[in-house]
């Protein structure tokens, strides 16, 4: 594992989980990514802030090469993923197998039309287990790493629309848990949820650091500032400015971070 | 504002709101036109061809007696040819709008065929019908059976169920699919687990509507060489003995519903005509009860599907 100690970053050093490295993307023959070089510290919050269009969910949706499925796209430069250095980008690597090794968890809630049960147990039953004692323990693991196993152990079988949107979001979440993913990726998970649902999804995330490593997209400013350690300020398809969440909110180096912060400007 | 002016304003409504009766009143005679002449049809039909309905007239074969003749070997064929026919039309229909959906490359080619499996669905079931005599019939040497017919009716509902498919696998919503893509699931497997039972309302839906126009089809059967007159029934397909299932029935002889009806029609006695009307009345239910179950179908299983 390549271990970096950045001193304007962080007093420790910080094992690198993954390192964008000269990243453009285009959609058809719009230029979404500019040149993006950032790194992924391992069991750390890093948010993507920055205005509509920044490309921020662009950027997040290259982790999981969510880009793959729909034509006209085409990835520049890498995305190196450690220890094994493989480059997610990469032509001969297959989007599936990245998609095996890295969650995510969408804007909106979006649960299978199934049961409660079967929407945790499908990432397990898409890599084979067919062990139910197995499938059963997983899946009550990861409903309890998304709090959300006190509320539903009763009602497994339920259908999971007739959860509430932040326990569809929650359950997304165990979903995304129960295949023990290295990077978990957040597009605005509580862009649709009431702020009561928003609270508890920034409480899981606070939970969930530690344990692995999340890139979250978000375009509410406090969420970023209350769930991330770092902080990357993306504007017109550039990253701006990366730096310590703190450092990026008090005294950022970069005067369009500081108007985006402080609401002059986005 | 003034009293004039008020009245002036209500004047004007007043005066736009007649054109809601006008078109109310309009639209309820077309309406009234298009119900009303269906009701008359199925009234009379009912009237001459009712008393003929009893017991006997489902288990009788035809008969020179028109008293004595029933609709048995005109039902069991309509049954047989329905069930070849969906078991061509289901699986290559759904197969081909799975591909186009999912799988093909979206390209000129593709484009061509989407706009041409939406021709096909005008195209006359006559011409189905002489394609099937050249094709099935002899090419094939399927000849005048029950295959024959079933397959020529399930290319005529194809277009139907591939288009009915399309629209039903469109519905579901990408976020949907995203989902099953993320946790790291095939092409296939998306399909297999997700969009096939998701879109099976809509498809389900599809069939039916699709093999309740096939049960009436008369063009391409007459074409094909449906006999009108047939005093037995097609080989049973389930045997007492070894190995208990039999496919003889495909190829056998058969005539089916609407043909029985215009055979009996083409007589000149009266009682004819009244045994007409008869198996008409029950074709249309068969028809009805079909598109009723569409609808249960699409109910029931939308009930557990919201987006």
């Amino acid at each position: 594992m390549s271990k970096v100690a950045e001193g304007s970053l962080a007093a420790s050093s910080m094992v690198v989980k993954a390192e964008t490295k000269n990243l453009n993307f285009h959609y058809g023959s719009f230029h979404a990514l500019k040149s993006i070089n950032m790194p992924l510290y391992e069991k750390k919050v890093t948010a993507l802030i920055g205005p509509s269009g920044c490309g921020k969910s662009t950027y997040l949706r290259c982790f999981n090469r969510m880009h793959d499925l729909y034509p006209g796209n085409r990835y520049d430069g890498e995305i190196k993923l450690y220890p094994d250095n493989t480059n997610l980008l990469h032509a001969h690597v297959d989007p599936i197998e990245v998609r095996m090794r890295i969650s995510m968890v969408f804007q909106k809630p979006n649960p299978f039309p199934k049961s409660i049960y079967e929407n945790v147990a499908y990432g397990l039953r898409v890599r084979g287990e067919r062990k139910a004692s197995i499938v059963d323990e997983k899946v009550e693991q990861a409903l309890r790493g998304a709090a959300l196993w006190d509320e539903v152990k009763h009602r497994l079988k339920d259908l999971a629309f007739n959860l509430s949107g932040g326990q569809q979001q929650r359950l997304c979440i165990a979903r995304a848990l129960a295949t023990e993913p290295e990077i978990l990726l957040f597009d605005e998970p509580t862009s649709a949820l009431d702020p009561i649902a928003t609270a508890s999804i920034e409480e899981l995330i606070a939970d969930l650091k530690g344990k692995l490593t999340i890139l979250i997209v978000t375009h509410n400013m406090q969420q970023a500032a209350r769930v991330s350690d770092y902080t990357a300020y993306m504007y017109l398809g550039e990253v701006i400015e990366f730096d310590v969440t703190d450092t990026i909110f008090i005294k950022p180096k970069n005067k369009a971070t500081e108007d985006y912060i402080t609401g002059r400007f986005g | 504002m003034d009293q004039a002016a008020l009245g002036e304003i209500r004047d004007l409504i007043n005066r736009h709101k007649r054109w809601d009766l006008i078109f109310a009143a309009v639209g309820l005679l077309c309406l009234g036109i298009a119900a009303l002449t269906f009701t008359a049809l199925v009234i009379d039909m009912a009237l001459d061809g009712a008393p003929r309905l009893s017991a006997d007239f489902f288990t009788n074969f035809p008969s020179r007696r028109p008293a004595q003749a029933g609709i048995l070997s005109a039902w069991v064929g309509s049954t047989l040819v329905m069930l070849v026919t969906a078991a061509a039309a289901i699986p290559v229909g759904v197969s081909a709008a799975v591909y186009l959906e999912e799988y093909a490359p979206k390209n000129l080619l593709t484009a061509i065929i989407e706009i041409n499996i939406t021709n096909l669905a005008g195209v006359p079931s006559i011409v189905y019908g002489l394609l099937a005599l050249g094709l099935f019939v002899y090419a094939f040497g399927f000849g005048q059976s029950i295959l024959s017919a079933g397959l020529t009716l399930g290319l005529l509902i194809l277009p139907v169920v591939i288009v009915a498919t399309r629209e039903a696998i469109r519905s579901i919503p990408s976020a949907i699919r995203e989902a099953a893509y993320a946790v790291g699931a095939t092409k296939w497997g998306t399909t297999w687990d997700h969009v096939l039972p998701y879109s099976l309302p809509g498809i389900m839906t599809g069939v039916i509507i699709g093999m309740a126009r096939a049960i009436g089809e008369t063009a391409p059967i007459i074409t094909i060489g449906a006999l009108s007159f047939i005093a037995f029934l097609p080989p049973a397909p389930i045997q007492g003995e070894f190995p208990f299932l039999s496919f003889e029935w495909l190829m056998a002889p058969f005539t089916v519903m609407p043909i029985q009806m215009f055979n009996w029609t083409s007589r000149p006695e009266a009682a004819f005509h009244q045994n007409a009307a008869a198996a008409g009345l029950v074709l249309l239910l068969m028809t009805l009860s079909m598109n009723a179950l569409a609808i249960y179908i699409r109910y029931q299983l939308r009930k557990r599907i919201k987006w």
